[in-house]
């Protein structure tokens, strides 16, 4: 989102500034998936009995799992940011690393995940939705649109974080100028604050 | 950033952080089982929000930037709440 | 970009960088010339809607098909509202005005992120494409500008271009919301403090942080009306168990938010230009500091006020006609601080002024029937008639119409280094002006009677104040093109001026060369005093 530039005849840097534009970047995101939230609570509030029988359907297992290790993965964001401020530019490369991995096996899993349920007959406009109801067609449309946006939002990540261990391989980020490095982790966690609440809202419900 | 002081958080503090939001993962999937009505639902959002709670402290790193980062974020999410207890306004009394 | 250190004294107009042309225009990062793309994008797309709206209103100078048939007119109408808000009213005075004068005046060199202005402009431009592709494929969309459900994903017509064109757009609203917060946050001159800032950049603020957190939420909106259409998720559609009121309550989440993004800039122009023409500090500087801040706020609660006959609850009815009634304050503080401005003040009559004191007095009209509508008992009765039409258009083209006009009059001999034709102007804002009320008047009778609005027919009792209407119509088309050919020509023939100060305003933006070099200060400017500090 930020660029950093060598812009016409003064150089302006401000770091501070930088991550001012991402966390205002994050308000907005907040509230677009704020909005997909108000959405499931209306819908939830209307559709109770359904939408716990449909959390019933989705795999804690898988669910649990993801949301493991993208915790990890935001630990290691977290750590590479140290590793880069001490000037540890192979740790911190091993750290992206291993986040990268994790965004991608993240999806994976997704891609499992629906895989299944679509195979098994859950997906928008299925005769088994159809028969089920609407509370049920309510519960998996709400599901697929908000992790799939989210799934987005990754695949997002994966993308900054390439171009991020692209620009520390070039040492254009390093222990002084780290600033895209610290927003892209801003993102990152961004994308585990929402699977925060996704996490139990699918897949906990009692 | 460049030459001022900037917090520097260990890796130990990290993987600290992580081992909270692990323990309050696995104490959200096991409080599932526990049959509490309708606090099943106010329960899991506690641990949640507690959780967001440690991802934006430390993660974000809202305790150590610019004290203004934080009040924004919280008027931020206060305005989401408001937005849906207006909505429910709707809602709880059709 | 990599453009060479300025040599002196060279304007933003003449300066070269490096591409030449065309090309120097369009990838240039610099914030005025970004403010101008805006301008002429805007232009050429508000004669466009302009004239649909010319053509529906001759439509109904006579009961029955006149000039069109009812699909068309249903076309019309869409695309009329669609190009108005999301291509013009909603990026309005903060894309132009904003981009080119909010650095200057709080002492900048430019936004926070060039970059980024220049690509929300490309983001606008692509969005508009999308957009219009609509027209050329499968039938103009015909849902309203509203996109209400389930009709949105019913009607065969093509409006899937349309809810993604606007949905693009509202990216580039968003990144300029962010460039403006950072810019003022970051990047105010020395001695700038935050009370020390001139009224308009205040507003852009409020303005920016509305653009910033209700843009997304039609964002979503608009994309899960795509996907109901495409993949039928369910979320909007009745016979898939979904809501079509909540996708009213997500769209006003938005929308109604979006009044005050296009009209508090607004706001803020005239709140420039009342104390340069009075001679006289501004009345009340932080009651409309507040005030603006208030309304931001404050608008957010209020959208059930468009859906009071959707079937709501009873309880959302009474809370939403509250929160309306509380939001018309902080509007009625400020006109009474621009009235009390003037008040005693040594007057100076130009156009600026004129469209000034206009925008008050059409503003004053609008907000009024909107207290109307805001009451529950009178809004079942006028709801989706043309009083809603009057009232919205004394609002939106009364209220950001009008100030666009007055900056743009106050502003461009700084913009352009050329005074446009003086008197031309003032004919033109006093044939437009007269046509304005004689079109939009009579549409509050109508609405009383009962005439609905967004149909191509009516009953032929309402003959009488359609017929004048409709003369308004044109009438106000003519005055809108005085004024613009006047301002178009002078940007090119007009008398050239390069003197920094025409008008005696006490802002920074009149301390700069006319027209404003690359960088805008040789020196970064040091701020010692509040702004229309007038002795």
């Amino acid at each position: 989102m930020e660029k950093h530039e060598e812009h016409t005849s003064h150089v302006h840097r401000d770091d501070e500034g930088d991550k001012l534009g991402m966390w205002l970047f994050i308000f907005t995101e907040l509230l677009l998936f704020g909005m997909l939230f108000l959405m499931y609570a209306v819908y939830r509030y209307k559709n109770p009995v359904a939408f716990q029988l449909g959390g019933e359907e989705l795999d804690v297992f898988i669910g649990t799992f993801n949301t493991v290790i993208l915790l990890i993965s935001s630990a290691t964001v977290a750590m590479s940011i140290t590793a880069i401020q001490r000037g540890n530019k192979k740790q911190a490369l091993i750290l992206l690393g291993i986040t990268l991995f994790i965004a991608v096996l993240f999806l994976v899993n997704k891609y499992f995940e629906w895989g299944a349920k679509i195979e098994y007959g859950f997906y928008p406009g299925s005769n088994l939705l159809h028969e089920l109801g609407h509370g049920t067609t309510l519960f998996f449309g709400l599901y697929y649109v908000m992790s799939g946006i989210h799934a987005l939002h990754i695949l997002i990540g994966i993308g900054l974080f390439i171009y991020v261990v692209h620009q520390i391989r070039r040492e254009k980020i390093h222990s002084t100028d780290y600033v895209w490095l610290e927003n892209t982790g801003l993102y990152w966690h961004l994308v585990d604050l929402i699977w925060i609440f996704l996490f139990p809202l699918f897949y906990l419900i009692h | 950033m460049s030459e001022e002081k900037q917090h520097i958080s260990s890796y130990t503090s990290h993987i600290l952080v992580l081992g909270a939001l692990l323990v309050l993962t696995a104490a959200s999937v096991a409080v599932t089982s526990l049959e509490m009505g309708k606090y099943n639902t106010l329960v899991a959002m506690l641990i949640a929000g507690t959780k967001a709670g440690i991802v934006l402290t430390w993660f974000m790193h809202l305790k150590f930037d610019n004290k203004i980062f934080a009040i924004f974020t919280v008027a931020v999410i206060v305005l989401f709440l408001l937005v849906l207890y207006v909505t429910f306004f709707d809602y709880s009394y059709r | 970009m990599s453009e060479t250190i300025t040599s002196k004294h060279v304007s933003f107009l003449e300066h070269k960088g490096k591409y030449k042309g065309l090309l120097g225009w369009i990838l240039s990062t610099d914030h005025k010339r970004v403010g101008l793309l805006y301008l002429y994008t805007m232009l050429v797309f508000f004669s466009i809607a302009a004239i649909l709206g010319l053509l529906m209103k001759i439509q109904l100078i006579a009961p029955g098909y006149t000039i069109m048939g009812p699909q068309t007119y249903n076309s019309m109408f869409t695309v009329h509202g669609i190009i108005m808000i999301f291509i013009i009213v909603v990026p309005g005075l903060p894309a132009v005005f904003g981009n080119f004068f909010l650095p200057i005046m709080i002492g900048a060199k430019d936004v926070a992120f060039p970059k980024l202005n220049l690509a929300s402009w490309w983001i606008y431009i692509i969005g508009i494409l999308v957009v219009l592709s609509s027209q050329f494929v499968g039938g103009w969309p015909d849902t309203g500008w509203t996109f209400y459900a389930p009709y949105s994903f019913r009607t065969p017509t093509n409006v899937l271009p349309a809810l993604f064109g606007a949905f693009i757009l509202g990216f580039s609203s968003i990144l300029t919301g962010i460039n403006f917060v950072v810019t003022i946050h970051r990047m105010r001159a020395p001695g700038m403090t935050w009370f020390r800032m001139p009224l308009f950049p205040w507003t852009l603020y409020a303005t920016a942080w509305i653009q910033i957190l209700a843009t997304p939420v039609i964002g979503i909106t608009l994309l899960l009306t795509v996907m109901e259409r495409v993949l039928g998720v369910g979320v909007f559609d009745p016979t898939l168990g979904g809501d079509p009121i909540l996708y009213q309550h997500l769209f006003w989440i938005y929308s109604h938010p979006a009044v005050y993004i296009m009209i508090l800039p607004g706001m803020g122009a005239i709140s420039e230009i009342l104390p340069v023409f009075s001679r006289k500090r501004i009345y009340g500087y932080k009651a409309i500091v507040l005030s603006s801040l208030a309304i931001a706020f404050v608008g957010y609660f209020v959208w059930g006020h468009h859906m009071f006959t959707s079937g709501m609850s009873g309880r959302a009815l009474y809370a939403f006609s509250f929160l309306t009634f509380i939001v018309a304050i902080p509007s009625a503080i400020k006109v009474f601080n621009w009235v009390a401005t003037m008040h005693k003040g040594s007057l100076n009559f130009q156009t600026p002024f004129y469209w000034a004191v206009s925008f008050i007095f059409v503003f004053m009209i609008g907000g009024f029937s909107g207290l109307t509508l805001g009451s529950l008992a009178t809004n079942v009765h006028v709801h989706d008639t043309h009083f809603v039409v009057a009232h919205f258009h004394f609002i939106v083209f009364g209220g950001t119409g009008y100030s666009f006009m007055a900056a743009l009059h106050y502003w461009y001999p700084k913009m352009f280094g050329r005074m446009y034709d003086r008197g031309w102007a003032n004919t033109g804002w006093a044939v437009f002006f007269g046509g304005f009320l004689t079109l939009y008047l009579p549409m509050f009778g109508l609405g009383m009677q009962g005439m609905p609005r967004r149909y191509y027919d009516y009953l032929p009792e309402f003959h009488t104040g359609n017929i004048i209407s409709s003369l308004g119509a044109i009438l106000m088309i003519v005055g809108a093109i005085i004024v613009i050919v006047n301002l178009v020509r002078s940007a090119r023939y007009g008398e050239k001026t390069s003197e920094k100060n025409p008008w005696g305003g006490k802002t920074l933006e009149w301390e700069t060369d006319t027209p404003p070099t690359l960088e805008n200060w040789e020196d970064l400017p040091t701020v010692e005093e509040r702004p229309y500090e007038y002795k």
